[in-house]
This record gives structure tokens, C-alpha cells and sequence, in this order.
């Protein structure tokens, strides 16, 4: 297939113009973290640093952060266990409702998070409460577990089907047993996946504000909680601002980890 | 693979935890969920009260406004697929076709930053922007026109713009692992530009294509934040459904039965298409 001059550069036009379109409201995020002016009208007449000040101070964001990295390691963590071991089965046996399994794998992401909150929170109230265990951290590991399975599951299950089998099978008949193929021929070349899978998770969880909502109880506070709570203030806005601007900021390490280690040229699959 | 009982017993061992977490974490949740839509709401208290009775279903179905609200959120959820998958194809096609080395790689972290700014933030730049003395009324000014404001059209721009990436990588993906050698094949047998989009690339993206999709549809079916940032007035399922949580629960459980019917039906077709697996 030729391409044309002109349809190269038509292409890079749409590109150039699609990718600065979405990078233009986060360059205004930044823009605003230093905005003097705490209505963000357009164009901003004087800049300042008073809102670095005061994130940098804030306890809230700092706890909002913290929780927020615990809930998402605790989520990956169970995500990275059910999502590879789903992925094992699909890919390895032949059985009845495999396909069903893949389906309710995706389901819990295809359904509007508003729907899993309050059907999680319901669960929770009837099953989880009288056992003594209330909302908090563990109920939003759980949820955010839930969705999380599927980035896993499809992370591995591509990489799975793209190993060639004739590699485990000399490691067969080099004499090495089923453990010692899994160990030293399988997990090596899914390393990639696992790690692609378990950043997307973590990145999914991180971002969540809907679930989290309904399972989250009076105490706990992730980090989209506690934006959500603040960017409705006027004198608060900016202060999330400079969260997100350093949020943007340090999202580049994980993207190129990402694109680096992984195997997958887009960096793993969602 | 011979069905052989350790085989057997290997397969259960692997399906048996990530199965029971589904099924009990998730579809007990929804079972739970759909059950109380058949209950009832006493009126002064705000209590459930566990009495069975299809009355929700049936003020959901006779009352015309929720079909309107349904309507309008599939509207909104179809519109947003289609402009993704318009925006999405040339793009994913410039980075995997027509870049290479370091530009590919530069575009791939570009389209993957936006994910890790965060979706609230995202959408409250928008509201910022769509305001009344915000950047986009600014850029228009000169030209005598205004910004769409705050309404159905700015929740399909900020929704689109959300969900952009999630199309954007399938599609990119599908069209990198084509093989150079297929497309040469079908310029050697005489094909033109256009026959080989037609009848070698198109049939490579369209599973991607209905990959993506998935996400960019069902995410928007249910999206209540973005309505409620940038939709003024407008009433979605979403919105709908988090407003009647807390007063009646069993009619916001009924009403959850309208998105996850939608999604059912919409995810069992992008199956049968063969899209899940190259999810």
C-alpha cells in the first residue's frame, strides 16, 4: 500500500490537531495551579505561587494520596492473582462457558460504575455489616479489585496466546517438569504483562471516584475523593490544581516504564 | 489437551478463585441489587420495605419521561462512540503507520498521559473552558460565534474527550501488528490504496474498533460526574440513578436494570463479533 505525500500530511495534520486538543485543557490545569485569579477566566492577568504553598501543606491531599496508593496496590495485588490464573485457564483448557468466563471477567468495567457502587454498598451493608467489618479501605480494595481484574486478565491472556508453545515444549524435552517450564520458560516471557497489567490496574484504581463513592464509608478519603470535595470551592480549585499538575507530571515515569518494559507497542492493554 | 483428572483438577484450581470473587463479590452484589428493585420505599421514612412488587418497573416503564431520559443517554452514548472511533482511526493510523522510532514513541506516551491526570480534574478544565468567560468563548469571540455552553452537546464533547485514549490504543495496537508484508501483498496483486484499507485494514481494525468501543459506550451509558460538571440541566440514566439512591432505593435499583440491560445486550453482540478477545 502507498501513501501519498498529501495523505501523509493530511494524517499528521489530524494527529497534530487531535493530540493538541487533548493536552490543551491540561496545559490550563497547570496554567490555573499558578492562576492569580481564582475565577480561571480567560485571559489570566497575574500569576502566583500561593497555591503551591498551600498544596504542598495540605494534610488532606497528603492522606487523600496515601490512601489512595494503598487502595491501589491492595487492588492490583488481588487483580494481578485472579486476573493471571483467569487468564491460565482460558488460555490452557478447553470448557464449557470459557467464553461465559471472559464475559463476566469484562463485566464488572462495561457496567456503569453507578451500578456496581450501589450493588457493591447494598452487598456490603447486608453481607459485610453484620460481621462486624464497616465501609473503609478494605471495602474500596474490594470494589476497585472487582474492575480491576479484567486489565490483568487481558494483559496476560494477549501475551499468552502470542508465546509460541513450541518454547515450553523443549522445555519439556530438555527434561524440565511442568514447574520448572513455569518457572524459567512461561513467567520470564510474561513478565511484561504482568507488569503492563498490574500499572494499568493500579492506574484504574488510582483514578476511580464512582465505586469509591459507595464504598468508601464516612473515614476514608482517596485522592479523587478528596478532589472531588474541593474543586467545588472556589478558594480550594487551584490548591487541586497543583495536586493534578504534579499528578501529570509524574505520570510520564509510569507511561515510559510502561512503553519500555512492556512487550506491547501501545504499553499494555486497558 | 486430554480431559484427564488432573487436567481437570488443574483447571479448577485456577478458575476456582478468580470465579468465586467474580460471582460472589460481583454477581451477588447485582443479585442483590436486583433483588431490592422488586421491593418497596415507605414513603415518610425513606425505609426499604421488603415486600415483592413490580410497581417500580412499572412506573419506570408508563412514565414518559424516563424513556425520554433513556433515549437521550443512548443518544449521547452512541454519538460519543462514533466521534471516538472518527478521531481515533486517523490518529491510531498516523502512529502506526506512517511515524516511526521516536515519534511513534513520543505519540504513544501523548495519547497515554491524559489517562493519569485524572477524570474529575479533566472534566472541571472543561467546565472551566465551556464557562461563560472561559477559553473557548474567547477563541470564538472573532469569528461571532459562542461555545456550546453548558448542556447535552458540551457532555458529548468532554465525554468524547475522555474516552478518547481508550479508543485510541486498541485501534493503534491493531494496526501496528499488521503485518508490512500483508499490505504489500495486496499492492502487488494490484490493489490501490483504498482496495487494501478496505479489504485488508479494515477487517484488522474492526474488532479493535468494537474493542474500543466498549469501553466508550458503556462509559458513557453510565457517566454521572461529567453531566453533572458540564450538562446544566440535563438529565441522564446516570444522574437519574444517583439522585433517587438515597430516597428510593429500590426505584434507583429498577431504574440501574435499563444501563445493564443495554450493556448486556450490547457486549453479548461485540462478543459474538469476536471482540472481547482482543480486548
Amino acid at each position: 500500500m502507498h501513501l501519498s505525500r498529501t495523505a501523509r500530511v493530511v494524517l499528521g495534520c489530524i494527529t497534530a490537531a487531535g493530540l493538541t486538543l487533548v493536552h490543551l485543557p491540561l496545559l490550563l490545569v497547570v496554567l490555573n495551579s499558578v492562576n492569580a485569579d481564582r475565577s480561571f477566566a480567560w485571559p489570566p492577568t497575574a500569576l502566583t505561587g500561593a497555591w503551591w504553598h498551600r498544596a504542598l501543606h495540605s494534610a488532606g491531599a497528603r492522606d487523600a494520596l496515601w490512601t489512595s496508593v494503598r487502595a491501589g496496590l491492595g487492588a492490583t495485588v488481588i487483580a494481578l492473582v485472579l486476573g493471571s490464573l483467569a487468564a491460565f485457564a482460558v488460555h490452557r483448557h478447553r470448557f464449557f462457558g470459557r467464553r461465559t468466563v471472559s464475559f463476566l471477567i469484562v463485566l464488572p468495567i462495561a457496567l456503569p460504575g453507578i451500578v456496581t457502587g450501589i450493588a457493591l454498598n447494598a452487598a456490603f451493608r447486608t453481607v459485610l455489616e453484620p460481621l462486624g467489618i464497616g465501609f473503609g479501605l478494605f471495602t474500596v480494595v474490594v470494589g476497585h479489585a472487582t474492575f480491576c481484574v479484567v486489565i490483568v486478565f487481558n494483559n496476560v491472556a494477549a501475551r499468552l496466546r502470542r508465546i509460541a508453545p513450541s518454547q515450553a515444549e523443549a522445555s519439556a524435552d530438555l527434561g524440565a517438569r511442568p514447574w520448572q517450564t513455569l518457572r524459567y520458560v512461561t513467567f520470564p516471557a510474561l513478565r511484561p504483562a504482568f507488569f503492563a497489567g498490574a500499572l494499568l490496574a493500579f492506574a484504574l484504581s488510582f483514578d476511580e471516584v464512582v465505586v469509591t463513592t459507595f464504598t468508601a464509608g464516612a473515614g476514608t478519603r482517596t485522592l479523587p475523593l478528596w478532589i472531588y470535595e474541593n474543586l467545588a470551592r472556589p478558594h480550594q480549585a487551584p490548591v487541586v490544581d497543583v495536586v493534578a499538575t504534579l499528578l501529570i507530571a509524574l505520570s510520564v515515569l509510569p507511561v515510559y516504564a510502561a512503553q519500555r518494559l512492556s512487550a506491547d507497542p501501545a504499553g499494555g492493554r486497558l | 489437551m486430554p480431559t484427564t483428572d488432573r487436567a481437570r483438577g488443574r483447571l479448577a484450581a485456577l478458575l476456582a478463585p478468580p470465579l468465586l470473587w467474580l460471582v460472589l463479590a460481583y454477581l451477588g452484589s447485582l443479585a442483590v441489587l436486583l433483588l431490592s428493585a422488586f421491593w418497596t420505599t415507605d414513603p415518610f421514612t425513606s425505609d426499604v420495605v421488603r415486600s415483592f412488587t413490580t410497581d417500580n418497573f412499572r412506573e419506570i416503564l408508563g412514565t414518559p419521561v424516563y424513556r425520554t431520559v433513556a433515549l437521550r443517554t443512548l443518544g449521547i452514548a452512541v454519538t460519543v462512540t462514533l466521534l471516538d472511533a472518527a478521531l481515533a482511526l486517523p490518529v491510531a493510523f498516523f502512529m502506526a503507520r506512517v511515524a516511526t522510532g521516536r515519534l511513534r514513541r513520543a505519540l504513544v506516551v501523548a495519547v497515554l498521559t491524559p489517562l493519569w491526570a485524572g477524570y474529575l480534574v479533566k472534566a472541571y478544565a472543561w467546565r472551566v473552558m465551556l464557562g461563560e468567560h472561559g477559553i473557548v468563548n474567547a477563541a470564538l469571540e472573532p469569528f461571532g460565534l459562542r461555545g456550546p455552553g453548558y448542556g447535552v452537546s458540551a457532555v458529548v464533547i468532554v465525554l468524547a474527550y475522555l474516552w478518547l485514549p481508550y479508543m485510541i490504543l486498541p485501534v493503534y495496537a491493531a494496526l501496528e501488528r499488521l503485518p508490512a508484508r500483508q499490505l504489500e501483498a495486496s499492492a502487488d496483486l494490484g490493489a490501490g490504496t483504498l482496495r487494501t484499507l478496505g479489504s485488508v485494514v479494515a477487517p484488522a481494525v474492526r474488532p479493535a474498533l468494537l474493542a474500543g468501543s466498549v469501553f466508550t459506550f458503556s462509559l458513557s451509558l453510565g457517566d454521572y460526574l461529567t453531566v453533572q460538571i458540564v450538562g446544566g440541566r440535563t438529565q441522564l440514566l446516570g444522574n437519574v440513578i444517583a439522585s433517587q439512591v438515597t430516597l428510593d432505593l429500590p426505584l434507583a435499583a429498577a431504574l440501574s436494570a435499563v444501563p445493564v440491560a443495554l450493556i448486556v445486550c450490547y457486549l453479548a453482540a461485540v462478543r459474538r463479533a469476536g471482540a472481547l478477545d482482543s480486548l
